[in-house]
């Protein structure tokens, strides 16, 4: 164990796996960057730094740069995990998603059930997303919700460092495309990580805390803005348990509707746009599913139906805030 | 293409506009006045200028992440925009933009872009919208060396020829996209590129603003005339990091200070309209200062700009709902 922020957890994990599997590589723009210039190499190891150090040690048939074609080497990076190789793409921002989605929902995702169960596209989409960076509205989108509409691919969401590294590594060895959504805001976010290699099976929820009023489930970012809004109302005599799904696809059904059948009263959080996203999502499920043990109706805290924001108070306000969280579940308690 | 000495001015004036522009966001954006990603074009200005000297309002330009100094040749209100990269209310765009999302529709300035390659398809429907309406007008797509690899690029280059469209892609290649070579990313050139869509395409040197000029307005007429798309090729300098807080080591040491002093565009056009007897070294000199206090003036308006009022999150999604 050692502390490590969710940027040197990701960087631990593809080295390691790098290391136990020569048929993993890794691809992306400037993610050793450098290439055909003057100056130093490795000179970024992607834009915030993530990739640092992997050239260095893979060499550069490994470790990719690649022009500015996400098409084409989102594209390559999924006909090569069909064809044998386990690619990790980076899609630098989740939001030029835009740019390169046939690749990804029509191909990567469809291959199995198309071509009859026959195919195996073991590619991980590594892509950063998350308003809180004044980044504005083509910077700072979420989009998970898009990624968990489509069957065949699966979401992952890591919510600190430790789950990070563990979901990256289940991520690699996954035989299924994985889209990995590292938040912007998080990398810089320290706590105790394991040395070694360790995986977390997708599909199974992280309580990071019960209680006994309220749940809470919260993805990413949200998860320690969730656990924050418990502790403030920890001290109002209301307990929450918080429930991290870490993967919105497969969703653990299981342990949102179980601990909703505890406290009887549900709050969702989720950063990503209202409509059709996740805190809609497993609204549904509760209410399909737990609606004899509600005590309340089910509270969303979401952005407005809005793009991102520019200016800092406008995205300030956009962004769920722990006192937001707590104010939801106050209502939920009256 | 002669310039009179009224054009001559003004091209200077735009041109230092741009740079002083940008040195003064550098500056403010190290104090931590800016927030957000800030992408400078100090030592691209004869690009901006030789091409939007050309152009008027019924023209438009669609612009890359590196906009401010498109936007400014094009015409947009500098306190406006000054005011937009600090994200105040009354900035170009409400403060909802921020520097990568700089518009002004009224002046055919269709915005900065997020969104590498995003300009190309967009500046084809403006020129198809010309084109429809006859209006005369043409659209011009800025994209940089990074952006030419882009399957929105090459499409558009595809499209505009098939369909005829009155459209000038110009490739503004500084060496890097990002911290990666262009001598790398870039397979074949831009030239040929464009000859294999059957596109007259030109190789300039960016930091000649008259030869920028001159072949932009031989491209422009020819596509105002329906004489369909072309490419201009034109090679720069980008002074500074690819976005504010780029360390830069994948240069050469010593990169940037050669070229701004051997090869500024600036300089550059002083000493071509001195040498000439064209315009007067103190009325360069003039402008500059001129040029400075409109930029300082800027700032200060900016510094003191009310923040967007809270319920302005909520507006300007759709234009009924
Ligand atoms: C679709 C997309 N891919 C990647 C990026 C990240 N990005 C922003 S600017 C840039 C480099 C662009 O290089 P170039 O087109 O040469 O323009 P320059 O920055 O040199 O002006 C990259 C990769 C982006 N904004 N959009």
């Amino acid at each position: 164990m050692s502390k490590k922020s969710y940027r040197q957890a990701i960087n631990e994990a593809l080295a390691q796996e790098m290391r136990r599997d020569p048929t993993v590589i890794v691809m992306g723009e400037d993610n050793v960057g450098g290439m055909g210039a003057p100056g130093e190499d490795d000179a970024w190891g992607g834009v915030l730094g993530v990739t640092k150090g992997l050239m260095p040690e893979f060499g550069r048939d490994r470790v990719l740069d690649t022009p500015i074609t996400e098409s084409a080497f989102i594209g390559a990076a999924v006909g090569a995990a069909a064809t044998g190789l386990r690619p990790v793409a980076e899609l630098m921002f989740v939001d030029f998603l835009g740019v390169c989605f046939d690749q990804i929902f029509n191909q990567a995702a469809k291959f199995r059930y198309m071509f009859g169960g026959k195919a195996v596209t073991p590619v991980v989409i590594r892509t950063m997303y998350g308003a809180g960076f004044r980044a504005a509205s083509q910077h700072s989108q979420c989009l998970y919700p898009i990624f968990t509409h489509i069957p065949g691919l699966k979401v992952v969401v890591p919510s600190s460092a430790y789950e990070a590294k563990g979901l990256l590594i289940q991520s690699i060895r996954d035989n299924d495309p994985v889209i990995f959504l590292e938040h912007k805001v998080l990398y810089d976010e320290i706590e105790e990580v394991p040395d070694e290699p360790y995986t977390i099976p997708f599909g199974e929820a992280n309580l990071t805390r019960e209680g006994d009023h309220v749940t809470i489930v919260a993805l990413g970012r949200m998860v320690g803005f969730a656990n924050k809004a418990a502790d403030m109302l920890e001290k109002e005599g209301i307990t929450c348990t918080v429930v991290d799904p870490r993967t919105t696809s497969p969703l653990d059904e299981d342990t949102i509707i179980e601990a909703v059948e505890d406290t009887g009263r549900l709050v969702v959080v989720d950063e990503a746009s209202p409509r059709c996203g996740m805190a809609a999502d497993i609204s549904a499920l509760v209410a399909q599913s737990a609606f004899k043990a509600l005590k309340a109706p089910i509270l969303m805290v979401t952005p407005p139906h809005t793009p991102v924001p520019f200016a800092p108070e406008l995205e300030d306000a956009y962004i769920p805030t722990p006192d937001k969280i707590a104010d939801a579940v106050r209502r939920v308690m009256a | 293409m002669q310039l009179n000495r009224e054009e001559l001015l003004q091209s200077y004036r735009t041109m230092c506009t741009i740079r002083e522009f940008e040195e003064r966001v550098h500056t403010e954006f190290s104090e931590g006045g800016i927030p957000g990603f800030v992408h400078l074009y100090a030592g691209e200005e004869a690009s901006a200028v030789g091409v939007c000297s050309h152009l008027d309002d019924r023209d438009n330009i669609a612009s890359t992440h590196r906009g401010h100094g498109h936007c400014i040749a094009k015409g947009c209100d500098v306190v406006g925009m000054m005011k937009e990269i600090f994200g105040r209310g009354d900035g170009l765009c409400g403060g909802k933009g921020g520097s990568m999302h700089i518009a002004d529709l009224s002046r055919g300035m269709m915005g900065a872009n997020g969104i590498v390659g995003g300009g190309p398809p967009l500046i084809c429907g403006a020129a198809l919208t010309a084109k429809t309406l006859k209006t005369g007008g043409v659209a011009v797509a800025f994209v940089g060396d990074g952006a030419s690899n882009q399957g929105t690029t090459l499409e558009s280059f595809n499209l505009a020829k098939v369909w005829n469209l009155p459209v000038i892609f110009v490739v503004e290649d500084n060496g890097y996209a990002e911290a990666t070579a262009s001598a790398w990313s870039v397979a074949g050139t831009q030239a040929k590129r464009a000859a294999a869509f059957g596109m007259t395409a030109h190789e300039l040197d960016g930091n000649d603003f008259f030869a920028i000029h001159q072949a932009a307005g031989e491209v422009i007429e020819r596509a105002r005339d329906g004489g369909g798309p072309s490419l201009l090729h034109v090679k720069l300098t980008r002074y500074f990091g690819h976005f504010e807080g780029d360390a830069m080591s994948y240069r050469a040491p010593g990169e940037v200070e050669t070229a701004r002093r051997e090869r500024d565009p600036l300089k550059f056009f002083r000493q071509r309209v001195t040498a000439a007897g064209l315009l007067e070294p103190a009325q360069l000199d003039g402008i500059e200062s001129e040029v400075r206090s409109l930029i300082d003036q800027s700032v200060s308006l900016s510094k003191s700009a009310p923040a967007p009022s809270p319920e302005r999150l909520l507006t300007d999604v759709y234009v009924s709902y």
